[in-house]
């Protein structure tokens, strides 16, 4: 394996504190040394990449994202997702399990991290909680566990039952997987599409409920209170309502093991930006009122929001070319968190960079004990996101690496531009030779980090 | 509804001017012209009065409906569009079961869409001929209308509200020229946040309360097709919105009665108060092939100057 320096460039790993000029070496796929601006001793042969200018930070983990495989390659493929999470900076992608079959077997589990898939950035597979993601019958979690699978979670098919939802957070518990969960009462939202409000009145559209989602979440923690001794973990997924945040800000204050991701899109749009049918502004949990973004900013400028989590769910062209109501949900999300999250958390609304970034690697990465992952202390896998963070550019859908092309943000001004995306040692984006393709080896399994 | 008081003032004006057209030289306004009905629910009288509009200026017509073509196959809206404009359609009439499918089809064909009532969303073209109604007895030989035209007229709309596009069309349109709204039936039916869909619009729970304060009375039925499971104690509905002469004659009796069709006799509406001299039910009709006219006229000769109707 090669060995690599990124130089003069600016490092900052909020996990480590360092916040300073540094120059650093990758080896052997993992961080062999961080030193002061020129002091660093190349090895013979080694590929140095010159940062002037640039950032060096761990690479982005996102703990939320839809590969499609298997099942689905129409609308995108674990090679084409991950080229889409390089290109966005991302070097670890949490996989959901709706694929088709449902990912709820150490088989599949697995199949999705062969190198095989030749995906550019580490895959790890969330599994299903339970068979078929139908709610009734949990699936073999420590085996799941052994295979590769770091979460539980039925995704969009919320599990409503809470004689099945305490048995997954018991399971889930005793094996040490978190349980993930979509928040979201289906009874109460069949047939709709968009948030309810007053917007989906004028436009004739039948509405979900806030409560829909805060009284699941309610719910989630009733039970994790009752589980309390277990030490379950539960991680609520895109939060959307200012009603759930302050259910899981409570939990926290209660000691309880309970955190939440947003998605940009959840902390940038609201339900006014469907217009006149966008059904690229169509997702689920929907684009909610303004009172709950602006409770998703102020969940993230305060802390209790864990991590930043794209939801990438990417649909095929045709899919989206349709009637509002039969759309599918779901919009891309991996190569704009970076710029939104710059642009607006960072550059508007005054968030520190590294707390920004945190959000983006370091947090997520420890919320599903992804070791080695969103830090670059010596001895911690080589992924590394060198950017500009002064670069203002435009995002353009066409120009996308995954195969989809479903989103709200074409056109958008991010802040940031990725310059090289490195992967356990390997550079799988380059802005200035952004058409090849680079993929990784087979995951680390039994590699103990030094 | 987003056209400005102006367009309409125009378009009633043009509705006045080709109704009392020689028959034979409206006839040539779009002469040859290539108009397609797309319709994917079935419908009498918006079908009826948009293709004999259609034709008494002239135009071709040709009609596709869901049931005997290819959306049966599972052709998509997109390609069902693309299909009329290639066999030579200039402009499509859509009524569509999604709210919205006027706006995809106009987005994807490029071709001037009118909307004959689009899931619960929109039906122009009815709000425009409601409109036109009440202007003929409320304010007669009023033109050009303005802002101000409809100041001290409450118009109640009354029944299945949230299921209506009629009602959300009306509840915009009406409010533009001076009206007042008043949306009247059960929660189940009429969500409080219906009165902030736009400016003049507000909530009369009490059926009689709502009666006794319009000039005109807009009953609606009960969209059985769109309920979704929801659960209505007709006979209850009855008790308390049902629009009998005993209630109109004390209440209202010099109100107008107007009701969009389809009318189901001894719900919503007796049958002496559906077939009484304050019911404007067929004028309504009638006016809808005049207004279609216009409606009509606007959209081939005026295609790309924005604006819909």
């Amino acid at each position: 394996m090669t060995v690599l320096a990124i130089r003069g460039g600016h490092l900052i790993d909020p996990s480590a504190g360092v916040d300073a000029p540094r120059d650093i070496l990758l080896k052997d796929g993992r961080v062999a040394e961080i030193a002061s601006p020129g002091k660093l001793k190349l090895p013979e042969g080694a590929e140095v990449l010159d940062a002037t200018g640039l950032m060096v930070a761990p690479g982005l983990v996102d703990i939320h994202v839809h590969l499609r495989e298997p099942g689905q390659g129409y609308k995108e493929t674990i090679a084409t997702g991950t080229a889409a999470a390089a290109a966005g900076g991302f070097t670890s992608v949490a996989a959901m399990p709706n694929t088709t079959p449902v990912n709820d077997t150490p088989d599949i589990t697995r199949w999705m991290q062969s190198p095989e898939r030749h995906a550019s950035a580490r895959v790890f597979p969330i599994a299903a909680a339970t068979r078929a993601s139908k709610g009734e019958v949990l699936n073999d979690y420590a085996a799941l566990k052994s295979a590769g699978a770091v979460a539980v979670t039925d995704d969009g098919h919320p599990i409503l039952k809470d004689s099945v939802m305490r048995e997954v957070l018991a399971a889930a518990a005793r094996v040490g997987l978190s349980v993930i969960q979509h928040a979201e009462d289906t009874r109460m939202t069949q047939g709709a599409s968009m948030n309810l409000g007053p917007v989906s009145f004028r436009l004739g559209l039948r509405g979900m409920p806030p409560e829909a989602e805060s009284n699941l979440v309610e719910r989630d923690i009733r039970l994790i209170t009752e589980l309390r001794e277990s030490r379950a973990h539960l991680h609520v997924a895109h939060t959307s309502t200012a009603a759930a945040l302050a259910a899981v800000r409570q939990a926290r204050r209660s000691g309880l093991r309970v955190t939440c991701e947003v998605a940009p899109h959840h902390f940038l749009l609201t339900e006014e930006h469907v217009g006149l049918y966008n059904t690229n502004a169509k997702m689920n949990p929907p684009l909610r009122s303004a009172a709950d973004r602006d409770a998703m900013i102020e969940g993230i400028l305060d802390g209790v929001v864990d991590a930043i989590a794209t939801d990438h769910a990417p649909h095929a062209t045709h899919e989206k070319e349709v009637e509002f109501e039969h759309a599918p949900n779901g919009i891309t999300g991996l190569e704009t968190a970076l710029g939104l999250s710059l642009r607006w958390l960072h550059r508007e609304w005054k968030m520190p960079l590294g707390r920004v970034l945190s959000l983006l690697s370091a947090q997520p990465a420890a919320l599903l004990n992804l070791k080695g992952r969103g830090t670059l202390a010596v001895g911690s896998f080589a992924d590394v996101v060198v950017f500009d963070p002064k670069a203002e550019w435009t995002y353009r859908a066409t120009e996308s690496k995954s195969k989809a092309k479903n989103t709200p943000f074409d056109g958008w001004t991010m802040l940031g531009k990725v310059r090289w995306t490195v992967s356990e040692g390997r550079v799988v984006y380059n802005a200035a030779q952004s058409e090849e393709r680079v993929w990784i080896d087979a995951p680390p399994v039994g590699r103990e980090l030094i | 509804m987003d056209l400005s008081v102006e367009s309409v003032s125009r378009l009633l004006a043009r509705t006045t001017a080709l109704e009392n057209e020689d028959p034979l030289v409206r006839d040539r306004i779009l002469a040859k012209r290539r108009i397609a009905l797309l319709f994917y629910e079935s419908s009498t009288r918006t079908r009826t009065s948009f293709e004999l509009a259609a034709k008494s200026l002239g135009a071709d017509t040709t009609l596709v409906s869901s049931l005997s073509s290819s959306i049966e196959k599972g052709e998509s809206l997109k390609d069902t569009g693309l299909t009329l404009r290639a066999l030579g359609a200039e402009a499509i009439i859509l009524r569509h079961s999604s709210s919205g499918a006027a706006w995809l089809l106009e987005a994807e064909t490029r071709l001037p869409v009118i909307n004959a009532g689009d899931g619960m969303h929109e039906h122009p073209t009815q709000a425009l001929l409601d409109l036109r109604t009440i202007l003929a007895h409320l304010r007669p030989g009023t033109a050009p209308v303005n802002a101000e035209t409809l100041a001290g007229v409450t118009v109640s709309i009354v029944g299945d509200i949230l299921h209506s596009r009629v009602a959300r069309s009306n509840m915009l349109l009406l409010p533009r020229l001076g009206a007042r709204v008043l949306l009247c039936g059960p929660k189940e039916l009429l969500p409080e946040l219906a009165a902030q869909a736009g400016p003049g619009i507000a909530i009369e729970r009490d059926f009689e309360a709502a009666v006794r304060q319009s000039q005109a009375i807009m009953m609606l039925r009960i969209q059985a097709e769109r309920l979704a499971g929801l659960q209505l104690d007709l006979e209850e509905y009855k008790t308390s919105y049902q629009l009998t002469g005993q209630r109109l004659a004390a209440l209202a009796p010099t109100a107008i009665v107007m009701h969009p069709g389809p009318i189901i006799r001894g719900l919503e509406i007796t049958a002496g108060v559906a077939d009484g001299v304050q019911s404007t039910i067929l004028e309504q009709i009638t006016n809808g092939v005049a207004i279609r006219m216009a409606v009509v006229e606007r959209a081939l000769l005026a295609a790309r100057q924005g604006g819909r109707a």
